[in-house]
């Protein structure tokens, strides 16, 4: 096996026995880019130098026994998380020549556990969408078929690790925009219970919904990442002071004594019948483990589209008033007063879908509307929220699916933004009730598509989740078949 | 509720966005099938119902009143579009 | 036809707080451009604000010493606009859920006392400067300086319950001090630290409905504020003379020309399209925190007065005077504690020292006569060691020097002369020296008794003590 197939545990192995250095370990992944990167179009931003560097640094490190899990991997930053000096363009024209002057917060905490940055990885413009087709810099192919989506937002983070063009990635999920992409690339993906990592330096999208996550080729992997860029961040009001366990710690094959909840209106209309089948499949392999199943409803579950689309564009519409050409980012040129400057960077500087939500935000927030809209919806909000606590009075996990169909072409949801927003039907529940969910692989369509189970828990419990996603992955080879490419 | 091309004009200017006509035109049919989406909302009774604004429940978090230094000037201006004399400068108004 | 002004008030006053509201930028007045700011005061792209405590608590203290109800669950809200000075392109505000309403001032308009009511108190942050090239060329330019961008403000809106010019600088005056008298803004309308805007309308005397309001603007002062509303008052009255109507809008006071005129602006109505902001948590305050603000608020400005009229048996014009300022209330009990004649003391700061500081456009606080110096001096009156009107001299030396009142005394021989015997040969010399006056003031000319008093005040270089003069001019005439 090559060292850029390996996850981040094995490496870390290698690099503890002293049977590989960081610098081969980067230089296997960045000949990987080399490889396939024309093809794929994960990355914004490559950084070869920077990584070297990085690499050289850790490899020292090592020598002198002061080294963590992460330090001298190489890992993929979706390009929504500020990095200092490095270029954070969010998939926007609007900001294609920003450089941040601060790291986010879970910049720094990989910096300091030594990792290697690889690059700035592609998504839709401002986190908005499904399919990263939405990216000002192009879209991002899927390595199972390049003709298929990623998924998104996060879909250059996810095709990344699934290429192998890094060992690790974040990406941010505010409807699915991790767990949906993880789904797409047959890999694992996990949205932590909001407030547990900080978004300090997170370009906001909808700030009452939004998260950092990682992308990973096994549920180990995952555990490992999360614990890095968990925990409380002072210069976050949102971020939650409570301490970080080490996730790997609750990995085990054990789940004889856990209650899984699937909801009935999981398996509804719309759902790929390969999908389903798939899902089913992975359920009773739980079961046959030990789990008991249980079916528990989640009634208000079927608005919570509505809900997300009134929500998440009205917080959207507001956090990206501040692209205006001001203080930094795109400015269009040739405008003679201010009024006009304004239309012309914004209408110029963002693409269809965000300037599709921002009108979608503002009319919901709007004098006259925000009693039915926004208030209405975030009322609907705390009923979708009470399904899940009375569901988790009933069980410890919830299985479904991740997304109601495999990857599907590029182009072929573009003209539709309703349709493409019922993708993320099963996704976006989680964000707005704030709870942990994690995509892992447990299957493959006929023509060899990857499909997702998604797992769900109750606030601040990733370690059950993990749990349950680690038997089942044990349990199951799904996490070792790669794309052929 | 259906939203008429005058309610798009206004909205667009709220958000200092400009459509051409077409693309206004094609706005209203997309942002009404969008909405009526959203008229499912209505079937809910929520008049006793407290609406969520965050997603945890934490509440008081607190800085204490204390200086840390700012940020270099030639940093902060560093990505202005147009900085002049330690200023960022826009076009004006025009009334 | 009569009408009454219906007029409300709305003051933003940045709080003394070392820290910005929501990043740890420095408040301070005066550095250069955009040297006070961070990726969160200037809304770069990621960055979180988090809210400084002692504006919290800044503010309850504000409503406790306006006797206003503190919500016990607060939020706080984005009001969302375009200007330039605003980087996040939204202000954090207060809206639906602020910190605290209802509450009250009461005001001394000459002898009548009015309560003004509080609607509500609460917290936002202040945008930065924008300044403006001269031209209004397509082509010119404005610069943004975002220093100021995140100074904790407190916005205290009054009911509309104020009736007359007169009667808003009185509120204004009284809120201020409140303000001040509580260390929470120093109270600079001048330098933009307290600023006033003004809604008024007019409507029939007797009619209950509101007419229509205009929104006044740019009143930099409390002289301004009322200039501003005596205009506008006129102005509007002739417009409903003539049967015109009043347009909704919001007008600039400018001071040079004295008029309000238009803004201009063909902006939309503003629609501000409020929401909890999602990036703060909800304020949650307990009786236990506001007990403890509670006790430690200073005596505020009503009832040191109150307390000065009683204890001090000073007249309300004087006792409203005094606590006007914190400082100066201080200064005038330090004197008390060495120097116990409360009026005399009084009348002494009200005409000698507060005429001087004005002269000079200082405050109290940088008086150069210190209250035990003035005390002392006054303590040297009543010793008979100087005369009333030398002390007056002694006193402006005292302003100017710094020095103490006996060392100026010693220094420039003042010292009152009360040797009867040299008084009445001075008398005498003066009476001799004036035959003819002396003649005319014995025929009726009663006015020449000042003249000999001034004449031997002249022999004497003034030390002659007063009475002294006049008891003996009286018996030689």
């Amino acid at each position: 096996m090559e060292l850029y197939q390996m996850t981040a545990h094995q490496l870390h192995e290698l690099l503890r026995k002293k049977e590989v250095t960081s610098q081969e370990i980067t230089q296997s992944v960045f000949d990987r880019v080399q490889q396939v990167e024309d093809r794929i179009h994960s990355y914004i931003t490559l950084l070869p130098e920077l990584a070297m560097k990085q690499a050289q640094e850790a490899d020292d490190r090592i020598r002198k026994g002061d080294f963590g899990r992460l330090t001298g991997i190489p890992v993929a930053i979706k390009d929504l998380i500020c990095t200092q000096g490095i270029r954070t363009t969010c998939g926007s024209h609007i900001l294609d020549n920003f450089v941040p002057n601060y790291d986010a917060t879970v910049t720094m905490k990989l910096k300091k556990a030594g990792a290697v940055f690889v690059g700035k990885t592609n998504m839709d413009e401002f986190a908005m969408g499904s399919s990263t087709e939405n990216s000002y810099f192009g879209p991002t192919r899927n390595p199972w078929d390049l003709e298929r989506i990623p998924g998104g937002s996060s879909g250059g983070s996810a095709a990344s690790v699934a290429a192998g063009e890094c060992i690790l990635s974040l990406g941010s999920d505010t409807g699915g925009s991790i767990r949906q992409p993880a789904a797409c690339c047959g890999i694992v993906g996990l949205k932590p219970t909001y407030g547990r990592v900080s978004r300090y330096g997170l370009v906001a999208f909808a700030s009452s919904l939004d998260q950092i996550g990682p992308f990973a080729k096994d549920v180990r992997d995952a555990a490992l990442m999360l614990t890095a860029i968990s925990g409380y961040e002072p210069r976050d009001s949102t971020s939650i002071n409570l301490p970080v366990p080490d996730y790997t710690q609750s990995l085990s094959h054990d789940v004889q004594s856990l209650v899984l909840g699937v909801p009935q209106e999981a398996f509804g209309e719309g759902i790929d019948p390969e999908v389903e089948a798939t899902v089913r499949e992975a359920i009773r392999s739980l079961e046959k483990l030990g789990a008991k199943i249980v079916e528990v409803s989640l009634p208000h579950s079927q608005y919570a589209v509505a809900v997300y689309y009134i929500i998440a564009p009205a917080e959207a519409s507001s956090n990206l008033a501040r692209y205006d050409g001001v203080k930094y980012g795109f400015r269009a040129k040739g405008s003679h007063d201010l009024l006009e400057m304004y239309k012309e960077t914004r209408s110029q500087g963002f693409g269809s879908e965000v300037k599709r939500r921002i009108m979608l935000g503002t009319y919901a927030l709007s004098a006259g509307y925000y009693d039915a809209y926004y208030r209405k919806a975030s009322q609907v909000r705390t009923l979708i929220g009470g399904d899940f606590e009375k569901a988790f009075g009933q069980c410890d996990a919830l299985l479904l699916p991740t997304a109601p169909t495999p990857a599907f072409k590029l182009g072929e949801k573009v003209d539709d933004p309703l349709e493409m927003y019922l993708s993320d039907i099963y996704t976006i529940p989680c964000n707005l009730a704030g709870l942990p969910g994690i995509s892992l692989p447990c299957g493959f369509s006929q023509t060899g598509l990857p499909i997702g189970l998604q797992i769900l828990g109750n606030h601040f419990q990733e370690e059950k989740i993990l749990r349950v996603a680690y038997a089942y992955e044990r349990n199951t080879d799904h996490h070792l078949r790669k794309p052929n490419l | 509720m259906k939203i008429t091309k005058e309610e798009v004009e206004r909205v667009a200017v709220l958000a200092r966005l400009k459509y051409s006509e077409e693309e206004k035109g094609r706005f209203v049919s997309q942002l009404n099938s969008i909405l009526d989406y959203m008229d499912q909302l209505d079937k809910l009774d929520t008049s006793s119902v407290e609406p969520t604004f965050h997603a945890v429940t934490q509440k008081n978090v607190f800085r204490e009143d204390a200086v840390q230094p700012s940020l270099n000037l030639e940093v902060t201006l560093a990505n202005g579009p147009d900085p002049d004399r330690g200023f960022f400068r826009v076009p004006k108004i025009i009334e | 036809m009569e009408y009454e002004p219906v007029i409300g008030l709305e003051v933003h006053a940045q709080m003394l707080t070392k820290s910005k509201i929501f990043c740890s930028c420095s408040t301070a007045f005066g550095a250069d451009p955009n040297t006070h700011t961070c990726p969160v005061c200037t809304g770069l792209p990621g960055s979180l604000p988090v809210l400084n405590r002692t504006v919290v608590e800044y503010t309850i203290r504000a409503a406790l010493a306006t006797h206003c109800e503190i919500a016990p669950y607060s939020l706080f809200a984005r009001k969302n606009y375009f200007y330039p000075d605003l980087p996040k392109g939204y202000q954090i505000s207060q809206y639906e859920l602020p910190l605290s309403s209802s509450g009250f001032v009461d005001v001394q308009v000459d002898k009548d006392k009015k309560r003004i009511a509080i609607i509500r108190i609460h917290m936002e942050e202040d945008a930065g400067k924008l300044m403006h090239d001269l031209s209004s060329e397509r082509g010119a330019h404005s610069y943004v300086d975002f220093n100021r961008t995140g100074v904790p403000l407190i916005e205290i809106v009054s009911a509309p319950e104020i009736r007359s010019p007169e009667e808003a600088a009185a509120y204004l005056r009284k809120l201020r001090a409140i303000l001040m008298f509580l260390d929470i803004c120093d109270g600079n309308m001048e330098e933009g630290s307290f600023r006033c805007d003004a809604n008024i309308s007019l409507r029939p005397k007797g009619q209950k409905t509101l007419g229509v309001k205009t929104e006044l603007k740019n009143m930099n002062s409390f002289r301004n504020v009322q200039r501003a509303l005596d205009y506008e008052i006129r102005r509007q009255t002739a417009l409903l003379d003539q049967g015109e109507g009043i347009i909704q809008e919001t007008r600039l006071w400018d001071a040079a020309r004295g008029v309000t005129s238009s803004m201009r602006s063909k902006e939309e109505a503003h629609d501000y399209r409020y929401f909890p902001d999602p990036d703060l948590v909800p304020i949650v305050v307990d009786l236990e925190w506001v007990k403890a603000l509670k006790a430690s608020l200073p005596e505020l400005p009503n009832t040191k007065k109150e307390r000065f009229i009683r204890e001090y048996e000073i007249p309300e014009y004087d006792a409203e005077v005094l606590t006007s300022s914190k400082s100066l209330a201080n200064y005038y009990e330090a004197c008390l504690q060495i120097y116990a004649k409360p009026k005399i003391v009084s009348n002494w700061i009200m005409s000698e020292l507060l005429r001087e500081l004005k002269r000079d456009e200082r405050e109290i606080e940088e008086c150069p006569v210190p209250a035990k110096n003035l005390a002392e001096m006054l303590k040297l009156i009543d010793d008979g060691l100087i005369s009333g009107r030398i002390a007056k001299s002694v006193f402006e030396e005292m302003y100017q020097s710094g020095k103490k009142a006996d060392e100026i005394v010693k220094e420039k021989g003042w010292i009152q002369v009360t040797d009867t015997s040299a008084i009445e040969r001075t008398v005498e010399e003066v009476l001799g020296k004036h035959p003819k006056e002396v003649e005319e003031y014995k025929k009726g000319k009663d006015k020449l008794f000042g003249f000999f008093v001034g004449q031997v005040m002249k022999a004497t270089q003034g030390k002659a003590n007063p009475q002294l003069v006049n008891d003996l001019l009286k018996k030689k005439l």
